[in-house]
């Protein structure tokens, strides 16, 4: 096991009044390699075990364990390796790219921080083989993020989380903020790292039909309290809780012909 | 009153519906900075929408697909409008902005997509949706019945108590109920959505959905929906207009379309969606990524990510054909292709 959650509890403070619990007892594990999916409505605390497991924020109580670090409390060394093998990638690629810095300074910036290559040569020449890998042309390395598209500023982002090689990356809603058609080449990116480079992904998403392209494993969340957990085919096969159930239900189907018999389901439910 | 149109390959819309808003050539600049220079949104589009028939519009962004919905109700002030817009015989292009104003509310009304920046926190819910009334001259306890009325339709539980709440005491649902109060307190002939489900979570866009359904049969009302989710647009409108690069691409029948996409730009939005109801290995992805409108390709805004093209897609912009009942701006459809 790579990473273990054991009953965080997590509550953000709502003076005047008493501070607001959104996560109550939550457990989870990732293993090398896995792609987990964690999935709720707003509100449902997933962002915020996203915060957690990135050392972002700290509950208040249980512990999270990575690879024989205690996260909580980790400090100097561990907790470099720590934020080295554990990277994030942001829902939107408009704010979470330095508008000033180049494609080559951004995805540059972790081998800096790290001191993982020394000399800007050789920085470059890691930087071009991960714009490679990417789907990125290494050329355009000393343009700005606002040159390019959503997709491919999406491409950038996780170009500069992969370059330090993480174990671990954490998506909160990475494509959320794409077009459609650009949705595709992300999620089928993403599912590539892992594969290629046998990377753990948590993916945060409330969007359940891309959760269930991508991810192996599935949590389900339901104002901070895990209500399901499963592999893809228990989830979305055999749904045992009743939130699951109505979540997976009301999400849209592109065939008109399912639209319309759930609509006619559903408006006979409720004048029954 | 029928309307006559020089225009080629206009809608064969759905006989079942008498037209109620057709646009013929309807185009859409913005301009840029102060040097007169200006960039062509919206090219050339007709499209027609019959009385309480529930249209979507899909694209991504920058398809011009807001810009669209907007033209209709001209709210955009710097926006330059040309063609026709005919609204139950009016060309709405020549009123007067007074004019106009009679127009705005009462006849085309529209919701958008954040409830909570669309509310004002100020006032409260039963103002708010009597405000339009109020505006045309309604009394003031008349204006305040009809809003209470309406509310009670959407659903708002205890609607009478509600009327002095403001938008804060209100969930994100419940929002959006009041938001499509304001729209409808007016009595319009067609509503606008720009993305009104987008900001809400799955079970409670389904609610949102449920209630425009209802509310458009009950009333015989129009529905615009624009939308980019592909997975709504199956369940909620009966014909779909799909919009690339400030065109519309193809129109027809929502069932026809999904089952039989003719351009390939519909075909490929409809593949590059994961299902909720499918495993897939890998899932299909166009290449590329819409043009900016400053830098349209020449010919068929589409051709450098379409895997079909040939030589006449670089260079001729494709006419809006009639294919099957169906329009489809593609070279692929021309009988006379070469």
């Amino acid at each position: 096991m790579l990473l273990k959650i054991d009953r965080i509890c997590k509550s953000y403070a709502a003076f005047p009044n008493p501070p607001t619990r959104v996560l109550h007892e939550v457990s989870l594990s990732i293993n090398h390699g896995e792609a987990l999916g964690l999935v709720g409505e707003s509100g449902s605390g997933k962002s915020t075990i996203a915060k957690c497991l990135l050392a972002l924020t700290k509950p208040e109580e249980g512990s999270i364990t990575y690879d024989g670090i205690d996260v909580i409390h980790a400090k100097g060394e561990d907790l470099r390796r720590f934020r080295r093998e554990v990277q994030m990638v942001f829902q939107d690629p408009y704010g979470s790219l330095n508008p000033r810095m180049t494609a080559e300074e951004l995805i540059g910036e972790g081998l800096l921080v790290h001191k993982l290559e020394n000399g800007a040569q050789a920085r470059r020449t890691r930087v071009a083989e991960m714009m490679e890998m990417v789907g990125l042309n290494p050329d355009d390395m000393d343009r700005y993020p606002r040159s390019f598209s959503g997709g491919q500023r999406q491409r950038i982002a996780i170009a500069r989380a992969l370059v330090i090689r993480p174990r671990i990356l954490v998506c909160d809603e990475p494509v959320a903020a794409l077009d459609v058609s650009v949705q595709a080449q992300v999620i089928n990116l993403l599912q590539d790292m892992q594969r290629k480079l046998n990377l753990a992904i948590v993916f945060v998403a409330h969007d359940l039909a891309v959760v269930r392209h991508l991810c192996e494993n599935i949590v389900v969340l339901h104002k901070g309290v895990v209500v399901e957990r499963g592999t893809r085919e228990e989830i979305f096969g055999n749904p045992q809780n009743a939130y699951t159930q109505a979540l997976l239900a009301a999400v849209p189907v592109p065939d008109p012909a399912i639209g319309r018999a759930r609509r006619a389901q559903r408006l006979a439910q409720t004048t029954n | 009153m029928q309307i006559v149109h020089p225009m080629p390959a206009m809608p064969e819309p759905t006989p079942k519906y008498a037209p109620l808003v057709t646009t013929s050539g309807l185009t859409v600049d913005m301009p840029l900075g102060r040097d007169g220079n200006s960039v062509r949104i919206v090219d050339n589009i007709d499209f027609s929408i019959g009385v309480g028939e529930r249209v979507a519009l899909v694209g991504e962004s920058g398809s011009g697909k807001s810009l669209t919905a907007r033209a209709l109700m001209r709210l955009d002030r710097l926006a330059r409008l040309s063609g026709r817009i005919d609204f139950d015989g009016q060309d709405l292009l020549k009123l007067s902005e007074r004019e106009m104003t009679r127009y705005r509310g009462s006849a085309i009304a529209m919701v958008f997509q954040d409830p909570m920046s669309f509310l004002d926190p100020l006032m409260t819910i039963g103002d708010q949706v009597a405000e339009t009334l109020r505006i045309r001259g309604v009394g003031k306890a008349e204006a305040r019945k009809r809003a209470l009325a309406v509310l009670d339709e959407l659903g708002v539980d205890r609607a009478a108590e509600r009327l002095d709440a403001y938008p804060h005491e209100f969930s994100g649902g419940m929002r959006q109920r009041v938001v499509l109060a304001m729209a409808l307190v007016g009595e319009p002939r067609l509503l606008i959505a720009d993305e009104p489900t987008t900001a809400l979570d799955v079970r409670v866009q389904d609610q949102v959905l449920d209630l425009l359904d209802d509310v458009s049969a009950r009333r015989g009302l129009a529905v615009l929906f624009i939308t980019h989710d592909l997975g709504v647009v199956a369940g909620f409108a009966e014909r779909v207009m799909v919009m690339y690069s400030g065109r519309i691409v193809e129109d027809g029948e929502v069932e026809q379309v999904f089952a039989h996409p003719r351009h390939p730009y519909t075909r490929g939005l409809i593949k590059a969606v994961p299902r909720i109801d499918q495993d897939l290995h890998k899932l299909y992805a166009i290449p590329g990524a819409p043009p900016p409108p400053l830098a349209r390709p020449s010919g068929c805004p589409f051709h450098p990510r379409c895997s079909e093209s040939f030589d006449r897609c670089v260079s001729e912009l494709p006419a809006v054909l009639n294919v099957g009942g169906e329009r489809v701006a593609c070279h692929l459809h021309d009988p006379l292709r070469v």
